[in-house]
């Protein structure tokens, strides 16, 4: 596992160098996103490398460059060290925090440079010329009506909450404005901040305070990995559905292989990052209009689609 | 509290010469059951008593080992990303080994989880030790590295363990013993052989001293590197046995794995009635205050009178009683 990582960072290195000593005559398209720190954003650095390595290949006159950052003060001094050295040509950029990185933005817009924001807005849009991001609201409305058909209208739920911040408050509103009216009951909601460790405890309780639970829902795949470990160790047989959301490959796979517990999933998946890429390499490579907004529905991930969502290889 | 722990006049002549931060702890904890049945009597059925207990074993293990370190006069706060690191090297080494040598794959990879163990602590302990440095500083920097060494090992991802080893190595976590859990013995064991050392051995007299007045003890001829050497060396196998009980419950290593233990390990030690500052350890009043820091969860969760966004605060109001009520048993 060390050495293959020794040579891929050795391989990358090459490669960076290689670009640099033909930049002169090429689009520079700067990539800059939050270091992996968790499964999330090491899908994020996965599909922004592949993506960086496949239009290098493809087209020979544009050269992306991909740089993470730990913290959103790296990130800033990362977009001067990338804006000081050359011209960029086009910035995607996934911020760490809305406020902090707004101004070293809007600097670089300023110097004539296409601007993709991904996912985590910037607090004045007026900076972007595209901007991308997946639909946390969709995440827990589409769970939502999968549970009211799959359980005839009526249940028990209980619920694990992520990390207090817009993303959860979205995905649980989302669903509980979705469950509005019908039989679907929440018994429970806590927080479980997005772990794994803590929602296997919070499953535990759970179970051990409600006789009988119908569905859980989990709004990430760290926690649903918890959850599922929790209800297995139970021995109950009550509760019918646990679900997810993200797209993690563990979680996919198991859509894949038709798991009774675990029938679907809903993306917010981090992939996006590798549509923001390919849009804004097409605004550059084939004056393809993409400047507006893109907002990805959370469609339900199925038996039949689940393929489109799973990659093997991804850390996540 | 001040005179009383390190100070040679409480030094117990036989077992049953209790002091009240000897028994606090435990009637904090009887207190915390009965109000715990009040609110919900399921909170006493063997199935919750056994999920909570056995999932406090980690931080009672770890904390054990901690108990060693704080007594010393020292402080580890490596010991969460520790535990991520340990549990991500075993991981790999089991999986690396599984094809070639089937399930000696889980016993090989303990062995080599209680060596990365016993390293990462020698580790803290020389650069505390003989390089000198603040052990709050030092430890916040290994604490950096080891969490910077699990993401990278992961790819910020999750390191999942073979599937031919999963069901063989489930019961470490899952398994029970007439009827206990075994992650429950584990703790049991280790705090039985942590407090032989503490309390019938020459080292564990060295480890108080050596906490309670560092010139004294090496006035007194007890090497104060050695000891406190020592004293790490002792966290590092906890967390390792700690990790080895830990891999089978979820059976993967993640950036996430261990997050934030190092403070609820400090809480059960200070719970258990350990000054921060060092001095004499109280081995089965940390496994107690690791008990009441789960059982508080618990409760919170088993209660409906908390709003989610308010769990945090009720936990430390109650830690802070807890506290409270033993500093005033003391000064009776």
């Amino acid at each position: 596992m060390l050495s293959r990582k020794w040579i891929a960072a050795a391989a990358l290195g090459s490669l960076l160098l290689a670009g640099q000593a033909m930049a002169q005559d090429k689009k520079v398209v700067a990539v800059s996103i939050p270091a992996a720190d968790h499964g999330w954003t090491a899908g994020v650095v996965y599909h922004a490398q592949q993506a960086a390595k496949e239009i290098n290949a493809a087209f020979p006159g544009v050269e992306v460059v991909v740089k993470t950052s730990p913290s959103a003060a790296e990130q800033v001094s990362a977009l001067e060290d990338l804006s000081a050295s050359r011209k960029l040509d086009a910035l995607v950029i996934l911020p760490y925090s809305s406020e902090e990185l707004t101004q070293p933005v809007k600097a670089i817009k300023g110097a004539g440079t296409f601007i993709t924001v991904v996912d985590r807005g910037l607090t004045d849009s007026s900076i972007q010329d595209l901007y991308l991001a997946g639909d946390n609201i969709a995440v827990g409305s589409n769970t939502a009506k999968f549970m009211i058909d799959k359980l005839g209208g009526k249940g028990d739920l209980v619920v694990l909450r992520g990390i207090p911040t817009v993303i959860d408050d979205e995905r649980i509103k989302g669903f509980e404005d979705t469950i509005k009216g019908t039989g679907l009951k929440v018994l429970d909601i806590q927080y479980a901040h997005w772990n794994s460790d803590e929602a296997f405890k919070l499953m535990q309780d759970y179970l051990a305070k409600y006789p009988h639970i119908d569905a859980v829902w989990a709004n990430d795949d760290d926690m649903l990995l918890g959850v599922l470990e929790a209800v297995k160790q139970s021995g109950r047989t009550d509760v019918k559905l646990a679900l997810g959301g993200n797209g993690m490959k563990d979680i996919v796979k198991k859509v894949i292989d038709g798991d009774a517990m675990t029938p679907v999933e809903t993306p917010y998946p981090p992939s996006m990052i590798k549509t923001a890429i390919y849009m804004t390499v097409a605004n550059l490579i084939g004056q393809a209009p993409v400047r507006g907004t893109v907002k990805l529905d959370a469609p339900l991930i199925t038996q039949a689609n689940a393929k489109e969502y799973y990659f093997p290889d991804s850390p996540f | 509290m001040a005179v009383m722990t390190g100070s040679p006049t409480t030094r117990r002549i036989s077992d049953l010469n209790l002091t009240w931060t000897d028994v606090g702890p435990f009637l904090a904890l009887a207190a915390l059951l009965v109000a715990g049945f009040l609110i919900n009597p399921d909170f006493l059925s063997a199935t919750n008593l056994a999920n909570v207990i056995t999932r406090s074993a980690f931080i009672a293990i770890i904390a054990v080992g901690a108990t060693f370190v704080i007594s010393s006069g020292g402080l580890d706060l490596s010991v969460g990303s520790m535990a991520a690191f340990v549990t991500g090297i075993t991981i790999m080494f089991m999986n690396a080994m599984a094809p070639h040598a089937g399930l000696w794959a889980i016993p090989a990879g303990m062995v080599v989880a209680i060596l990365v163990g016993l390293l990462c602590g020698l580790a803290n302990g020389l650069i505390v030790t003989v390089g000198r440095i603040e052990p709050f500083i030092a430890t916040l920097g290994t604490m950096g590295i080891f969490r910077a060494l699990i993401t990278y090992l992961t790819d910020g991802g999750t390191i999942p363990i073979d599937r031919s080893l999963r069901d063989a190595y489930r019961p470490v976590y899952f398994g029970t013993v007439a009827g206990i859990p075994i992650p429950i013995l584990i703790s049991i064991a280790v705090a039985a052989v942590a407090s032989f050392i503490l309390y019938k051995m020459k080292y564990g007299r060295k480890c108080a001293a050596v906490g309670a007045n560092e010139d004294v003890a090496r006035y007194s001829g007890i090497s104060v590197i050695k000891t406190r050497t020592i004293a790490y060396i002792v966290q590092g196998a906890c967390v390792a046995i700690a990790a080895i009980c830990y891999v089978p419950r979820l059976g993967a290593a993640t950036p996430t794995t261990g997050q934030l233990w190092e403070l609820q390990v400090i809480t059960a030690v200070v719970i258990g009635g350990t000054a921060l500052r060092g001095g004499k350890g109280h081995v089965w009043g940390t496994v107690a205050g690791a008990v009441i820091l789960e059982l508080i969860a618990n409760l919170m969760v088993l209660s409906d009178f908390v709003s989610e966004y308010l769990v945090a605060a009720v936990q430390g109001v109650i830690i802070i009683i807890a506290m409270l009520i033993q500093r005033f048993s003391n000064s009776k």
